[in-house]
C-alpha cells in the first residue's frame, strides 16, 4: 500500500534514518581506538531496495568503510569534519524526501476531500 | 539500540573523560612524601561497543586507568613531607595536554549534542506530518 503511494520515497526515508545512526556512531567513536568509520552508499542501498529488499538489508548490502585521508596512530578512521558534512547532507535529504512525502499526502487529502 | 541511547552513551564517556582530565587538572602540583604516594594521572579507556541487531556502534566506557608516569622529584629540603634525602615527589600531571583534553572532550559532547537536536527535529517533523 505505501509502496503504491510513496513509490521511492517511502524507501529513501528509511534508508536516509539508517544512516543518519551510521554516521551518529562514527561521530560517537571520534576517540575510540581502533574504530572504523562506516556508512552507506546511499545509490547503491537505493537500487537494492528497488529490488525487493527490505531497506535494512539494503542498507547493510550497500555498507562501506570509510577511506581515511589521514589516519589516525591508534588505528581510529573518523574525520569529524567529513561526518559532520555527511550529516549535514544527509539531513538535508531526509527533509526533501518529508517533503516530497507530505506532498504526496496532502494530494491524497485534495483527492479526499474533493476540492 | 536507537540514536539516542547510542549518543546518550557516548555522552556519558565523554563526561567521564572530561572528569578525569579535571581530576588530573585539580591534582597537578600536589606532592607526597613518596614516590609510590605521588598522584598519579587517570585516563578513560574507551572501546567500541556494536550492536548486531540495529548495526550501529556505540561508545563503551572500558573504566579509567592510571598512567604509569614517574613522579617528578624535587628536592625541597624545607618541605614537611620531605624524606631523607631532603625531595619530595609531585604528580607527573601536564597541564597543556591535560587542558587540550578537556577541549577534545568538550567539543566531542557538542557534536553528539547537535546530531541529536537533528535527529529529534526530524523525527518531530515525521511524526507531525499528516
Amino acid at each position: 500500500m505505501s509502496r503504491e503511494i510513496f513509490g521511492i520515497h517511502g524507501r529513501a526515508l528509511e534508508l536516509r534514518s539508517q544512516r543518519m545512526g551510521l554516521i551518529a556512531a562514527n561521530i560517537a567513536n571520534a576517540a575510540t581506538p581502533g574504530y572504523k568509520a562506516r556508512d552507506i552508499d546511499f545509490t547503491d542501498a537505493l537500487a537494492r531496495s528497488e529490488t525487493g529488499t527490505d531497506p535494512a538489508s539494503a542498507a547493510e548490502g550497500a555498507l562501506r568503510y570509510r577511506v581515511p585521508v589521514m589516519p589516525a596512530l591508534d588505528g581510529n578512521t573518523v574525520e569529524l569534519q567529513n561526518e559532520q558534512l555527511a550529516f549535514s547532507e544527509n539531513a538535508l535529504g531526509y527533509s526533501t524526501t518529508l517533503e516530497f512525502i507530505r506532498g504526496r499526502v496532502d494530494t491524497l487529502k485534495r483527492a479526499l476531500r474533493g476540492d | 539500540m536507537t540514536i539516542f541511547t547510542l549518543a546518550q552513551r557516548a555522552m556519558s564517556a565523554q563526561l567521564v573523560r572530561m572528569n578525569a582530565a579535571a581530576s588530573n587538572l585539580a591534582n597537578a602540583g600536589s606532592v607526597a612524601a613518596s614516590e609510590e604516594d605521588a598522584y598519579k594521572p587517570i585516563r578513560a579507556v574507551f572501546a567500541e561497543d556494536f550492536d548486531r541487531a540495529s548495526g550501529l556502534a556505540s561508545v563503551d566506557l572500558r573504566g579509567v586507568v592510571r598512567e604509569q608516569a614517574a613522579a617528578l622529584r624535587e628536592h625541597t629540603p624545607d618541605h614537611p613531607l620531605a624524606d631523607a634525602n631532603g625531595d619530595v615527589w609531585a604528580a607527573p600531571v601536564d597541564e597543556n595536554a591535560e587542558m587540550v583534553e578537556m577541549l577534545e572532550a568538550s567539543r566531542q559532547y557538542q557534536n553528539l549534542v547537535e546530531a541529536l537536536s537533528t535527529t529529534k527535529q526530524l523525527m518531530l517533523e515525521t511524526m507531525r506530518l499528516k
